[in-house]
């Protein structure tokens, strides 16, 4: 990443402007085409600097109520073979393996399951548990109680 | 904002339109030099109502962003999951105090004794272990640090 990629991520990363030709306003921020914006944005995307660009939805606003951070202490022979099995969930949208915390917190293995109603949620749970098996040595549902902040990353100015 | 009306639910403020460009383009935005028109065309709006939707729908917090979604270790940066283990009295306070960092992205309360689960996105690797020691120099309370070792899937596409 080079100067000019950096300054493209200080205009965009709080939003693409609302204006017809946006590229072309972060273009006039920047100091180049809008052409070259998108090369460079498009190249981001390519090797994975932008992850995708598009509408984050607020999943509240949307009706999804039931937004489980699921945590499991799995085996840790097992877990890199399984995690993607539980990504394959289609209520999974993403899953993690993350140190534990000893003795406090015993789980390794992270899963975000989200539903419109608590049945769906708990049923995407019980999908988790029929993959891990026996490899699961004890797990947690934490369900979010409150955004407290939403912003997104964002790099100095 | 209230915290209320962040976990609202507002799916009735939205019609068919809106619901077609959330299901749609959550991403593959078009990078040229029209987009919104781009986008119009697909789903039958003029430019000025795929901008106005996208706007409306930010100013009634249907949306959190709009935008690119930037990967904090790509871009050369550090990303972790940090959680605290708070008072239920000193909760809002120190909420406030662990907001204020500009390295803290999300931050959930989350019932737990480990109640409060942020994402820090730093500019270096090495920012992590740093903020994670300033947040506990500010609040007194220790962070537990759990970065990620490996991650098995990362879509989030939710249907309106």
């Amino acid at each position: 990443m080079d100067d000019i990629d950096r300054k493209i991520v200080l205009a965009t990363q709080s939003g693409l402007p609302l204006s017809a030709e946006p590229y072309k306003t972060v273009g006039e921020e920047v100091g180049i085409a809008p052409q070259e914006v998108i090369e460079r944005m498009a190249r981001m995307l390519e090797d994975g600097a932008i992850r995708r660009i598009g509408l984050v939805p607020n999943h509240y606003a949307l009706g999804y109520a039931f937004n489980g951070m699921t945590v499991w202490n799995v085996d840790d022979m097992k877990v890199r073979e399984l995690g993607p099995k539980v990504g394959a969930l289609d209520c999974v949208t993403h899953c993690y393996l993350r140190p534990r915390h000893l003795p406090e917190w015993p789980y390794n293995f992270f899963a975000m399951v989200h539903g419109k109603n608590r049945e769906t949620a708990e049923k995407g749970i019980e999908e988790i548990a029929q993959v891990l098996g026996d490899h699961n040595k004890g797990n947690l549902v934490l369900f979010s109680s409150r955004i407290l902040k939403k912003t997104g990353m964002r790099l100095g100015v | 904002m209230s915290r209320a009306a962040m976990r609202e639910d507002k799916s009735h403020l939205l019609d068919d339109k809106d619901r077609a460009l959330i299901n749609a383009y959550q991403g593959g935005f078009p990078l040229s030099e029209r987009p919104y028109a781009e986008v119009g065309e697909k789903l039958g709006l003029s430019e000025e109502d795929v901008i106005a939707r996208i706007g409306r729908m930010l100013d009634e917090k249907i949306l959190t962003r709009f935008g690119p979604l930037y990967n904090a270790e790509r871009l050369g940066g550090g990303l972790t999951l940090a959680a605290m283990k708070l008072p239920e009295e000193k909760f809002d306070e120190i909420a406030e105090q662990v907001n204020a960092f500009p390295e803290v992205a999300h931050n959930y309360a989350r019932e737990h004794e480990l109640n409060m689960w942020f994402v820090l996105a730093t500019e270096t690797p090495d920012g992590i272990a740093e903020t994670c020691k300033r947040i506990e120099e500010a609040t007194g309370y220790k962070v537990y640090n759990m970065p990620k070792e490996e991650e098995f899937f990362v879509e989030l596409m939710f249907e309106a």
